[in-house]
């Protein structure tokens, strides 16, 4: 049992030496510190393919997830504003390292297109539904006045 | 036994073939050959019939001896070696059957044999068309067969002396839920065979009417439901065993489950509208379609390693044979309906933008635009590299940032829909009916602001706040629904509201319980905003010690290890306080796998209607042998899950044919009198 646990052991230690690191660092984040590192660690996956967002990833064992989040926490520490964080994890990390493409160049498609899609269905089915209705109007004769009054019954005779 | 498992297998795809080529030549010979030849044509349907029939019988022989293997420990198949081990409980032995590719694939074919069994013993509803969807059935079973025969090879041996011992079945499976949670989706992803089948086939031989929507809307609902039930499932699996503290991680494969079935409640929808109205021929047609089309997606995604994913099977090369099978389909597809389109012309048409048929057409549009975003974001990765030449991520902040908007305007629209009526609706009688919900629900949400909630603080907030506002006003309109039904009934039968609210399920299931899957939708919505208040903490706690989250303290009591033959653990005894008073006792706990030597959590949670305390044993410091507990607390988790139970209840009342109208218990003359009376 205890042979099996060897590759744990070592693990926790790293990861309690990470977590009183985080905890170093973490403490003077009070206010806006703890809230921007929240914020942007929803903003980062794990770089060891979980495919978790950063400060979610806690499966068993995950050797990347503490040293990125004690980066997190130093670059906030230090003074970095959001964009020079975000920039120097995508440097070290690479693109996939955002949680979501950014909104710049043709990333901005990513956002924009679903929108767009949708505006265009809206607006084909407004157009015909208007365009079939007029058509309608155009054929239906006036009702007269009799068939005002049989409306008027049946609406009060059908309603619930 | 392997050998007789590939064996039943090549029978079973000789079967199909057989099925699917004898099916297609009566077919034609049916329709070309004349009266004459109608007798032949008839008992060449009737033979593949019942190839077909036999199919299943093959399948089922193939499918027992893998399960036989992985209950007598047979580690000289290759799947039972990679899938299982001798220590493993009984359930998960059978579950193994669906943890990996080959035998995954094998349940998938023995699943659509069971669905064709049924449609082919339920063939007397109406036989021709029976016979053509059987055809496109035993076309979908050749192509499942092929791979098993060629491609992923569920018996294949292992050389040399057999192994002492198996790999074990990958941890995170070893969770009672998995054992039916995958099921539940392949019924779901299969079962869409069947309307696909019955949809194709009607458009092929120009079927009159609307039947086959009567005939497949049961099945439709029933894989509807079990493909929701699967993803239901899916998801309290992950909250229970992944330890992160979510249930829904926008995964691809989470993804690709999702999209069929979201296009699934589009054609439940729409296809009101053709049986009304005969409207929307085209659209439904093209709608069921694409549910398949994007179930055999999910599946391509998942085992092709296109996309990279968490749930995903080994890369392997049968992406390919999916992706042509898929390909297959779409031409078939369009081939039929560039021929046949004609037949799909609508009889009536939009009249009004304010009507119940515009209020479908919009929620069919969202529903769409919904699916189109997921599919959009989980393939645009792909593009992205393709166009410029980098790969991005496309993960939760995207998903929730555009779909959250258009799942709320869903939910305006579930809350209009049931006010308006057929072909046109005034804006009077709107007013009239949308008043109280709506004064119901601007006073909840002035109500919500009012004890604390502030919207205008973040997206994420305002969005739980929209969400609920939007669920108060969508159940204060089921509501109206129900109690004006009810009242009407009530005065012709003077049993009162409740009993009144009875008989109308009773007389209209389809509609009224549909406002229960709505309402199950709005009590998950409630679950879905509770999750902008998440709170979480970390830390070491050693005998006796304490920590604190919200309005919880927690204790560690104790802290142990234990041994048995399929895993080591570890785990914490922790009480719980609240407000100074005992609440309860957790056991989080976290596991060494031996045979595939891989950790796994416990996690332990005490959910409450207000909120979830969600522990984790993330490790433990062997400096202080304390344990490193991780606490979440989750507002309104459970919300979900009743949704879900509501969502499944509704659905069953849908599915359950209506009654005869209730009988008058006052005398009719007498009614009549009261009537004229009042009048």
């Amino acid at each position: 049992m205890r042979s099996s646990f060897q590759f744990s052991v070592s693990s926790f230690e790293k990861r309690l030496l990470s977590a009183i690191l985080l905890l170093m660092f973490a403490l003077p984040l009070t206010g806006a510190g703890a809230d921007r590192f929240n914020t942007l660690g929803h903003r980062m996956m794990c770089s060891c393919g979980c495919g978790q967002v950063l400060l979610e990833c806690n499966h068993v064992g995950c050797p990347r997830s503490d040293g990125m989040r004690n980066e997190l926490a130093t670059g906030i520490e230090r003074g970095d504003s959001d964009d020079l964080v975000l920039q120097s994890f995508v440097q070290k990390y690479g693109a996939t390292i955002l949680a979501a493409p950014t909104t710049t160049g043709f990333n901005r498609v990513a956002w924009v297109m679903p929108f767009l899609a949708l505006a265009a269905g809206l607006s084909v089915a407004i157009f015909f539904i208007r365009r079939w209705g007029k058509m309608r109007a155009a054929e239906t004769p006036t009702p007269s006045a009799i068939d005002s009054t049989f409306r008027e019954q049946a609406r009060r005779e059908t309603e619930l | 036994m392997p050998t007789f498992g590939s064996f039943a297998l090549i029978i079973a795809l000789v079967l199909a073939v057989y099925s699917f080529l004898a099916g297609t030549a009566g077919l034609i010979l049916l329709r070309r050959g004349g009266p004459q030849r109608a007798w032949a044509a008839l008992k060449l349907n009737e033979t593949a019939r019942r190839a077909g029939i036999a199919v299943f019988f093959a399948v089922t022989a193939a499918a027992f001896v893998l399960l036989h293997a992985a209950i007598t420990n047979d580690f000289s198949v290759a799947y039972i070696l990679h899938h299982s081990n001798r220590a493993l409980p009984l359930p998960y032995k059978v579950a193994a059957l669906w943890s990996g590719q080959e035998g995954s694939l094998l349940f998938w074919a023995w699943l659509l044999s069971s669905y064709g069994l049924v449609l082919r013993l339920r063939h007397k509803v109406d036989v021709r068309l029976v016979a053509h969807a059987s055809v496109i059935l035993a076309a979908i079973q050749v192509f499942f067969l092929l791979l098993l025969n060629f491609a992923a090879l569920p018996f294949a041996l292992m050389t040399g002396p057999m192994a002492r011992d198996g790999n074990g079945l990958n941890p995170l499976l070893q969770y009672a839920e998995m054992v039916i949670h995958p099921p539940m989706l392949y019924l779901g992803y299969v079962g869409f065979s069947v309307p696909f089948a019955f949809a194709l086939g009607a458009l092929i031989m120009k079927y009159p009417g609307e039947k086959w929507i009567h005939i497949t809307r049961r099945w439709t609902m029933v894989t509807w439901l079990f493909l929701g039930c699967g993803i239901a499932l899916g998801s309290h699996w992950a909250y229970s065993v992944l330890g992160w503290g979510g249930y829904w991680g926008w995964d691809p494969v989470e993804d690709a489950s999702l999209m069929p079935w979201i296009t699934g409640t589009a054609f439940l929808h729409s296809v009101m509208m053709q049986e009304k109205r005969g409207m929307l021929k085209v659209w439904n047609i093209w709608l069921i379609f694409i549910t398949f089309m994007l179930s055999i997606l999910g599946t391509l995604l998942t085992r092709s390693g296109i996309i990279s994913s968490v749930h995903a099977f080994a890369q392997s090369p049968i992406g390919n044979w999916f992706g042509i099978f898929l390909a297959l389909i779409f031409v078939v597809c369009c081939f039929f309906f560039i021929k046949n389109r004609d037949h799909l012309k609508s009889e009536n048409r939009l009249e009004a933008l304010v009507s119940r048929e515009s209020s479908f057409l919009f929620n069919n549009l969202l529903l769409l635009a919904a699916c189109f975003t997921i599919l959009w974001g989980t393939l645009f990765p792909l593009l992205s590299e393709w166009v410029q030449g980098t790969k991005v991520t496309v993960g939760p902040p995207f998903f929730n940032r555009v779909t959250i908007p258009i799942f709320l305007g869903l939910l305006l629209l579930t809350a209009l829909g049931p006010l308006l009526s057929w072909r046109k609706t005034s804006l009077d009688s709107l007013r009239r009916n949308f008043a109280v919900p709506a004064i119901i629900s601007v006073t909840a949400g002035v109500l919500m602001i009012a004890f604390g909630m502030k919207p205008w603080r973040e997206i994420s907030e305002a969005y739980s706040w929209m969400a609920i506002v939007l669920a108060v006003l969508v159940t204060s309109t089921i509501f109206s629904e129900f109690w004006r039904g009810a009242r009407v009934i009530d005065s012709h039968t003077g049993e009162g509201i409740l009993r009144g609210m009875i008989h109308l399920t009773h007389r209209n299931t389809r509609r009224y319980g549909g406002y229960i899957v709505h309402f199950g939708m709005v009590v998950i919505a409630i679950g879905l905003a509770g999750a902008a208040f998440n709170q979480d903490k970390e830390q070491e706690l050693g005998n006796g010690e304490s920590m604190s989250i919200g309005a919880y303290t927690l204790v560690c009591k104790s802290y142990s290890q234990d041994d048995n033959a399929n895993y080591e653990d570890e785990s914490a005894i922790v009480d719980v306080f609240k407000g100074g008073k005992f609440l309860t006792t957790m056991y989080p706990e976290r596991r060494f796998y031996k045979a595939s030597q891989q950790a796994s959590t416990m996690v332990a949670n005490h959910s409450m209607l207000r909120e979830d305390l969600y522990l984790v044993y993330t490790g433990r410091n062997e400096g202080s042998d304390k344990p490193i507990l991780r606490v979440h607390l989750n507002p309104l988790v459970m919300w979900l899950w009743v949704g879900v139970w509501i969502f499944v209840i509704g659905t069953l009342v849908a599915l359950v044919p209506n009654k005869a109208a209730v009988s008058l218990r006052k005398p009719v003359q007498e009614q009549v009198a009261a009537m004229a009376e009042g009048d």
